[in-house]
């Protein structure tokens, strides 16, 4: 019984990764610029990955897994806000500018 | 103490990401953390670690609930059909009351992965932090949001 439960929680957590995923990469094609896409991609993508190594975790239960598919977590928590930051940061700076729905841009020195 | 304690606490990462608790492996993590904390020596201050933990949990609860937010306010942007009109992104300066190195990279890190935010850049002069969003109805309403939300916290737990 216990067994099910579990196996059902981990189909389920696969699917909502899976759902985040998809929906970054959606973003990713749908978003007018650079600076957008990032909002998508480091966001959904890092959760969709996240609820990836939850249901890793839950379908092990090995201390060892767990412990991995956390420390995993982590490291994409602490990585994936560096990326977007410095891909954004890079991509203002070779002169590619905001989107023209762009409301305010407080970083144009005009 | 605080040095070895945090040492401790990466032998037991190393032992989690390599997988084995071996006493070997972890003898191997104690010396790989210690070359590493030696590395960053001048960087590691006397941060009294332990008695800020409940602080630390609590600005970690709140991040993952903002990161999900966060997610699922993406994955509706994205997945709605009149996705144009909705996006107003906008790129706003952020008046930063954080002066560390190391609390304006968490505050830039936590911003980037919390709703509808970015962190472009930190000022030269270090004042300002250029925050892009996704949607911006109001601008101070959100630097009053970052400011009485994120920033608090981490100042809370960076302070002496």
């Amino acid at each position: 019984m216990m067994h099910e439960i579990l196996s059902y929680a981990v189909g389920i957590f696969l699917i909502i990764g899976g759902i985040f995923s998809l929906a970054a990469a959606i973003g990713l094609l749908r978003l007018p610029d650079l600076y957008t896409r990032m909002h998508a991609a480091s966001k959904a993508g890092t959760l969709g990955a996240g609820f990836g190594f939850l249901a890793i975790a839950l379908a092990s239960l090995e201390g060892s897994v767990v412990l991995r598919a956390f420390a995993g977590f982590i490291f994409l928590l602490l990585t994936a806000p560096i990326s977007a930051h410095l891909l954004a940061r890079a991509a203002y700076f070779a002169g590619y500018k905001p989107a023209k729905v762009t409301k305010i841009d407080e970083m144009d020195p005009k | 103490m605080t040095l070895l304690l945090i040492s401790v606490l990466l032998a037991l990462t190393w032992a989690a990401i390599t997988g084995t608790f071996s006493l070997g492996n972890l003898i191997l993590g104690f010396v790989i953390g210690g070359m590493s904390l030696w590395v960053i020596r001048l960087q590691v201050g006397q941060a009294q670690l332990l008695r800020k933990i409940p602080k630390i949990l609590s600005l970690a609860a709140l991040f993952l609930y903002e990161l999900l937010m966060s997610a699922i306010k993406v994955l509706i942007l994205v997945l709605s059909p009149n996705m144009h009109k909705k996006l107003q992104p906008a790129i706003i300066a952020f008046p930063l009351k954080a002066k560390s190195d190391a609390e304006i990279t968490l505050l830039a890190n936590l911003i980037t992965l919390t709703p509808g935010t970015l962190s472009v850049d930190v000022s030269p002069d270090r004042s300002s932090l250029y925050v892009h969003a996704l949607e911006m109805p109001d601008k101070k309403k959100m630097i009053k949001d970052i400011a009485n939300g994120f920033e608090a916290k981490i100042i809370e737990v960076f302070e002496q």
